[in-house]
């Protein structure tokens, strides 16, 4: 921790070179809130079995300067969902590459780099940037906003209503074992509605990569938003994300979290429901094997009068890999008539994998209607004989049952093309040929 | 077609099957009758090869092959088919997603090329027809939300798609009324011909007044007892078990 401290310190003065002002000034509270709790220690209440420490001892490089040869990599890259109609971005460890960037976009949307929008919307940057990540976030978020020097902004003005996803692909990969620190924006203003799909990927296996990642999404009153996020990394990835949600009211969102390979995951998300009847509709979906680890924290504050949040995170572990879910349902007194319902569902391919499931219901309102169900098994013998008495071989029919499994996840996602992109990709991923197959 | 010499099988360590003895010729209807517990889903589950149960000793050939050395999907291409007691629901699979599978991995055991969506679909409609089976129903996941009756009658619709050589009918017949007992029975015997052959378990006289069965055999604690002709079927009706139980002589 440490190293990282002192790493700081001494290229100050190069991380702050490279960003506008407005990013550079939020830095110093970040090392103070650093400096007093590092990184959240293994063993403590939400990091039961993600040892971020552990994780980031190695000494990773760091990309402080936005990268020149980029336009080859990302040329070359195809993500798996390229064919999906969207308007596409890219950044690379962390910076936004704007070459490939879509230009054509409904007038007043700002779609791109946070130091460009920080430097042609000052005042709004200044009024969102940082602001949840600095109030409820711990360690790790501080970490980031020290060292995050570009990322990816999504704005939405008032009453704009963009039909075409938006779709942030990070790519992360070098020659060297290197360490990234990104962030994302979203602003959606009241009555915008907007779709954003990010695709996270890493392009060189061979070396050992991590990332922190801090997303802040602010949704306005009756603001529409999906938001689907599916990594798609490798066995030496580590991936360390957060996401903030500040929900005002009649708002409405959609949150689909996808773990479709990876090394080690932890995505910590926060939902705040402030508004009245704001509405959450909170999906995960987490594929792993080898020795995968994928660690999903949610917590939905209900802090407004009738707001609704739906939940559902469902596992499929196979070999040694772990699955860990964290979900805690908060309703403070105010928020009378909440509807709350989570549910957590888990798919063990064999006895050596590992699930650990923590739902957490905290309710100070009395007129309220919550649930949580968690359920982890195995395959259903008697089904899989059926189908295999029917001609289908073993394997064909373990895999039909692990993608029946996660069939209700592949509903929530609403953009028709994403949906039938993933089924594809689970399908692949349920056969063991993603790993070799990653462009298409 | 089907030779089962001195069958032992045993499930959770317990033995179900004592020696059975059974021998099957294309073109015959056979009815296996016993009172309930006596191993006749055993013998089912044996044949298919269901992985809950074990064959301690004994053998099966079935067309010349080592049916036991065959995993439950290669005997179901090589022709075995077994309408379910219990048919199994598979919510988040669909029946045609279900069908298609299984008709085509059949095909490819057979070295011929799969069917094209629309030849599969005119393939469904008519099968369909065999067993008047809802439209609907194939759209839903398999057997997820249907009556018994729709259940058992997908069994026969998914037999009448896979053609099989030697059709198992586990208790085809019970949970069903009058009507749907004629559906069923008709599609059996519209599947019928002299190169295939049908193995109808029951409790009960009634679904044989439909499907006529060549050779009728007791099963009782694990054993064949008693085979005869079809008259059996109505002594059985008339005088229950118990007189059978006397005379064996096995235990
Ligand atoms: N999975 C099982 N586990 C334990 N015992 C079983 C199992 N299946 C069947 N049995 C037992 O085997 C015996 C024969 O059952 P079964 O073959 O189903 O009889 P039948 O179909 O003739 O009514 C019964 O005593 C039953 O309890
Ligand atoms: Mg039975």
């Amino acid at each position: 921790m440490q190293q990282y401290i002192d790493f700081f310190t001494s290229c100050r003065a190069e991380i702050d070179a490279q960003c506008h002002p407005l990013l550079n000034v939020r830095r110093q509270q970040a090392l103070d809130q650093f400096l007093r709790t590092g990184f959240p220690p293994f063993g403590s209440e939400d990091y039961q079995h993600t040892d971020i420490r552990d994780l980031l001892k190695e000494n990773f490089g760091f990309y402080l300067q936005p990268p020149t040869a980029m336009q080859h990599t990302c040329n070359m890259f195809q993500c798996l969902v390229a064919t999906l109609n969207s308007y596409r971005y890219f950044m690379l460890n962390g910076w936004f590459y704007d070459e490939n960037a879509a230009a054509d976009i409904p007038q007043g949307v700002f779609a791109g780099s946070l130091n460009v929008f920080a430097a042609c919307y000052p005042q709004i940057f200044e009024r969102y940037f940082n602001r949840q990540a600095a109030d409820k976030g711990d360690g790790l978020s501080a970490f980031n906003t020290m060292f995050a020097q570009d990322g990816y902004v999504l704005y939405v003005p008032a009453d704009t209503i963009v039909e075409k996803p938006f779709q942030l692909t990070n790519l992360s990969g070098g020659n060297v074992s290197a360490l990234t620190n990104r962030r994302l924006l979203v602003v959606l203003e009241a009555g915008a509605q907007a779709k954003l799909l990010v695709c996270d990927h890493s392009t060189n296996e061979q070396q050992a990569s991590a990332a922190t990642q801090v997303t802040e999404i602010y949704l306005g009153e009756h603001a529409t938003f999906d938001f689907y996020e599916m990594e798609e990394s490798n066995r030496k990835n580590v991936r360390l994300a957060t996401t903030f949600v500040e929900q005002a009211a009649l708002s409405h969102a959609i949150f689909n979290n996808i773990t479709l390979s990876n090394g080690v995951t932890r995505n910590n998300f926060r939902i705040d429901l402030s508004g009245d009847h704001a509405e959450s509709l909170l999906y995960g979906m987490a594929i792993a094997d080898q020795e995968q680890q994928i660690d999903n924290q949610t917590i939905v504050n209900h802090l407004a009068k009738a707001g609704h949040c739906d939940e559902l995170y469902k596992y499929v572990l196979d070999d040694e890999a772990v699955g860990v879910f964290g979900g805690r349902i908060v309703v403070a007194q105010a928020a009378q008539q909440t509807q709350a319902f989570q549910t957590n569902r888990n798919l063990l391919g064999n006895r050596q994998c590992r699930m650990f499931s923590k739902p957490q219901l905290e309710i100070y309102a009395d007129d309220v209607k919550c649930s949580h169900g968690m359920t982890t098994g195995q395959l259903d013998e008697n089904a899989l004989f059926y189908m295999r008495a029917r001609g289908i071989p073993e394997t064909e029919a373990v895999m039909l049952l692990k993608f029946a499994f996660m069939n209700d996840v592949i509903q929530g996602v609403r953009i028709d093309g994403l949906r039938d992109r993933l089924k594809l990709l689970i399908e692949k991923r349920f056969r063991g040929e993603l790993a070799s197959c990653r462009c298409v | 077609m089907l030779n089962i010499h001195n069958l032992h099988a045993s499930v959770n360590g317990k033995e179900i099957l004592r020696g059975l003895n059974l021998n099957i010729r294309a073109g015959e209807v056979h009815a296996i009758m016993g009172p309930n517990g006596s191993g006749k889903s055993t013998l089912s589950a044996v044949l298919t090869g269901n992985p809950a149960f074990e064959v301690t000793q004994g053998e099966i050939i079935f067309q010349g092959r080592d049916l036991l050395q065959m995993s439950p999907e290669e005997r179901s291409c090589a022709g075995i088919f077994l309408s379910f007691q219990y048919p199994v629901e598979i919510p988040g699979v669909s029946m045609v997603n279900f069908m298609r599978t299984a008709v085509n991995e059949h095909r490819k055991y057979k070295g011929e090329p799969p069917l094209t969506a629309g030849e599969f679909l005119k393939l469904m409609r008519e099968k369909q027809t065999i067993v008047e089976l809802d439209k609907h129903l194939v759209n839903r996941s398999v057997n997820e939300g249907f009556s018994g009756g729709e259940k058992k009658r997908n069994e026969i619709f998914q037999m009448a798609m896979l053609e099989p050589k030697l059709a198992i009918l586990d208790e085809t017949d019970s949970g069903l009324d009058i009507d749907a007992l004629r559906i069923v029975a008709n599609g059996v015997n519209h599947l019928k011909r002299d190169d295939n052959a049908t193995v109808v378990i029951t409790h009960y006289q009634r679904l044989l007044d439909y499907i006529r069965p060549d050779i009728v055999h007791v099963l009782y604690k694990g054993q064949i007892i008693k085979t005869a002709g079809p008259e059996l079927a109505l002594e059985l009706e008339e005088k229950g078990y118990d007189w059978l139980k006397e005379d064996a002589t096995v235990y």
